[in-house]
């Protein structure tokens, strides 16, 4: 894919936000980390919308709250591990439980944020905000879902988490996609087994499809870009269709997409299944090619754990 | 501020501490101290300060009041409830399976209640949200928050306080319970947040410190906040834990217990004897 455009989607996120200005009456905020998250595109833009919290997450999503309670939407940017982390008591107590109209951007998700190691590769968010009743999750996979969703997530009444990465990814869909909110995507057709993928790992799902193909396996691929509500339908059809299952998410493999699959085919159609993700255990320094390998966040790993959920239908 | 009209609030505070003593008597759970230290200056803020009306509990422009100190919500229903935002029988409700007066002040389910609280220092960062909205949208709305001063020991009270004084939020006023108390004891002994009034100068804010239950003090400062400009005002209140119900003052046992039967039926003949 080395031809393909790349763009990482905390880039399309921060021009999402430039775009939307015009049509949509909202404000921005950020804690000290618009250069990185990208709302600094936004701030230079409309500076009069943008507001500087300081390196204080908790405030911030408590003033968020206070925003959006007089009726203006607010998106608060932060990296995940701080967004999710840091303030999930105000995510859940302030904006959660009232349910107010705050989208957080967390940029900086999973384990592609590379170099900066551990304390900044956010693996538990997925979990952390699927545990709050009523928020919704988005994971784009390109930057041009990632736009759409920022769109969608503005529409959408209540709050919304979107994860956001700093690697640049490959335009995977096309200028007409349309995103809906909830539903799944078939990225490519298959019968003998389903990859289901969300954010970077849809691009390397399709890749796995290629190696599997070459053994003359069939793959499903099916991109979850809202991790909650989570797309039972298209879940269900798969399991029952290919009879086998692979999840693959830079994520922790507890409380994820790989578990809130998991939960939808327990209870409506179980069929052998592998989780793709990172094991229990944190993460590291490195380039994200050698972490994507070192964690096994690879199409080759895909591509075995397609084999081995085959082999026990 | 004339004789009669204090005569009024006075009586009217009294109807809050009977309401705050009937509701945790009747759930049998609740935050009864708390929530008397701060029935003078919910009254004067409900009473005659804020633009609110019980009619139109959303209406866009009102003032808006959070109580960042969450847990003193049977304070802030009883005052509520006889300024006609809902029954005062209501109050027995609380706390209870059915009822939506919840143990902690919920905006979805309390008319008048603007902001979701029982976290203690979240609310004051909403309270910053709100007045940061009505500086962007050119609204002359003020807004109100109580915080505790147990609550002043959270480290986000004064991230909000700085985002406060940051953004020149001087359509927000800060009163703080100086009522000295916390769970596990007296507030400087548990983990002493003192001197607030410094600390929140060098925060940035216009200080007024007052006798919490003086109706004249209320009055005066919270004009003076409205005249201030370019900084946020914060009144340092002091006031009486379980202030009026002579076994609860300045005690910490009556911080989250409610009264028994027994204890119910002596603090209403207290306080009754107050009317005047
Ligand atoms: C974040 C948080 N920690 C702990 C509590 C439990 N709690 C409820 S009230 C309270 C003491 C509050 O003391 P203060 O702010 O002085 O309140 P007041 O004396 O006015 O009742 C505590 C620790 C809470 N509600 N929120
Ligand atoms: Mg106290």
């Amino acid at each position: 894919m080395a031809d393909v455009k790349k763009i990482a989607t905390r880039e399309a996120y921060g021009n999402a936000l430039c775009e939307l200005a015009p049509k949509y009456d909202f404000v921005v905020l950020d804690a000290d980390l618009a250069a990185a998250t990208k709302t600094g595109i936004f701030k230079k833009q409309y500076p009069e919308r943008f507001f500087d919290c300081g390196i204080a997450e908790g405030n911030m999503m408590s003033v968020a709250a206070g925003i959006a309670s007089t009726g203006k939407p607010v998106f608060a940017s932060s990296f995940a591990m701080f967004a999710s982390g840091r303030a999930f008591e105000q995510v859940r107590n302030s904006i959660g439980y009232p349910h107010l109209n705050v989208k957080i951007g967390a940029t900086h998700g999973g384990i592609s944020v590379g170099e900066d190691g551990a304390t900044h590769q956010c693996n538990e968010d997925f979990a952390l905000m699927r545990s709050i009743p009523g928020m919704v999750i988005i994971n784009p996979c390109d930057a041009v879902e990632a736009r759409a969703a920022v769109e969608a997530a503005l529409l959408h009444n209540g709050p919304v988490y979107m994860r956001f990465g700093r690697y640049a990814l490959p335009i995977l869909n096309g200028d007409d996609y349309k995103f809906e909110l909830g539903k799944g995507v078939l990225m490519a057709d298959g019968t003998d087994v389903t990859l289901v993928g969300t954010g970077f790992m849809v691009s390397t799902c399709l890749e796995a499809r290629e190696l599997l193909a070459k053994e003359r396996i069939s793959a499903r691929v099916i991109n979850i870009h809202t991790i909650k509500p989570i797309d039972k339908d298209i879940l269900v059809k798969a399991a029952r269709e290919t009879g086998a299952l692979v999840t693959a998410e830079e994520h922790t493999i507890y409380g994820g997409l790989g578990s809130a699959v998991a939960e939808v085919l327990v209870e409506n159609a179980p069929v052998p299944m592998a989780r793709v993700g990172v094991e229990d255990t944190f993460g590291r320094s490195g380039t994200v090619p050698a972490l994507m390998e070192y964690y096994g966040l690879t199409a080759e790993n895909i591509a075995k754990k397609a084999k081995e959920v085959i082999s026990k239908k | 501020m004339n004789e009669a009209r204090i005569k009024e609030l006075k009586n009217i505070a009294n109807d809050v501490r009977i309401g705050i003593i009937d509701a945790t008597h009747a759930a049998k759970c609740g935050h009864p101290g708390g929530s008397l230290s701060i029935a003078d200056i919910l009254t004067y803020l409900y009473f005659e300060k804020m633009n609110i009306d019980p009619e139109n509990p959303k209406m866009e422009n009102r003032d808006r009041f959070v109580l960042s100190k969450g847990h003193t919500a049977p304070g802030l229903y009883a005052t509520l409830a006889h300024r006609g935002f809902f029954p005062v029988e209501d109050l027995l409700t609380l706390r209870k399976i059915d009822s939506y007066l919840q143990g902690h002040p919920d905006m979805n389910k309390v008319p008048g209640v603007d902001m979701t609280t029982g976290s203690l220092g979240l609310g004051i960062s909403t309270a910053c949200g709100m007045a940061l909205a009505g500086k962007i949208d050119g609204k002359d709305y003020r807004v109100y928050t109580i915080i505790g001063d147990g609550e002043s020991e959270e480290g986000q009270v004064w991230e909000a306080a700085m985002f406060a004084s940051h953004y020149k939020l001087d359509n927000l006023c800060v009163i703080l319970d100086l009522n000295g108390l916390q769970i596990d004891g007296p507030i400087t002994e548990v983990m002493n947040p003192t001197p607030h009034d410094k600390k929140f100068e060098a925060f940035g804010f216009h200080v007024i410190t007052i006798d919490g239950h003086d109706f004249n003090e209320i009055e005066a400062a919270l004009g003076e906040a409205e005249s201030v400009k370019g900084q946020p005002t914060v009144i340092i209140a002091k006031t009486t834990k379980g202030k009026n119900v002579s076994f609860m003052e300045n005690s910490v046992n009556w911080h989250g217990a409610a009264p028994n039967d027994e204890q119910h039926a002596q603090a209403i003949a207290e306080l009754k004897t107050r009317y005047i």
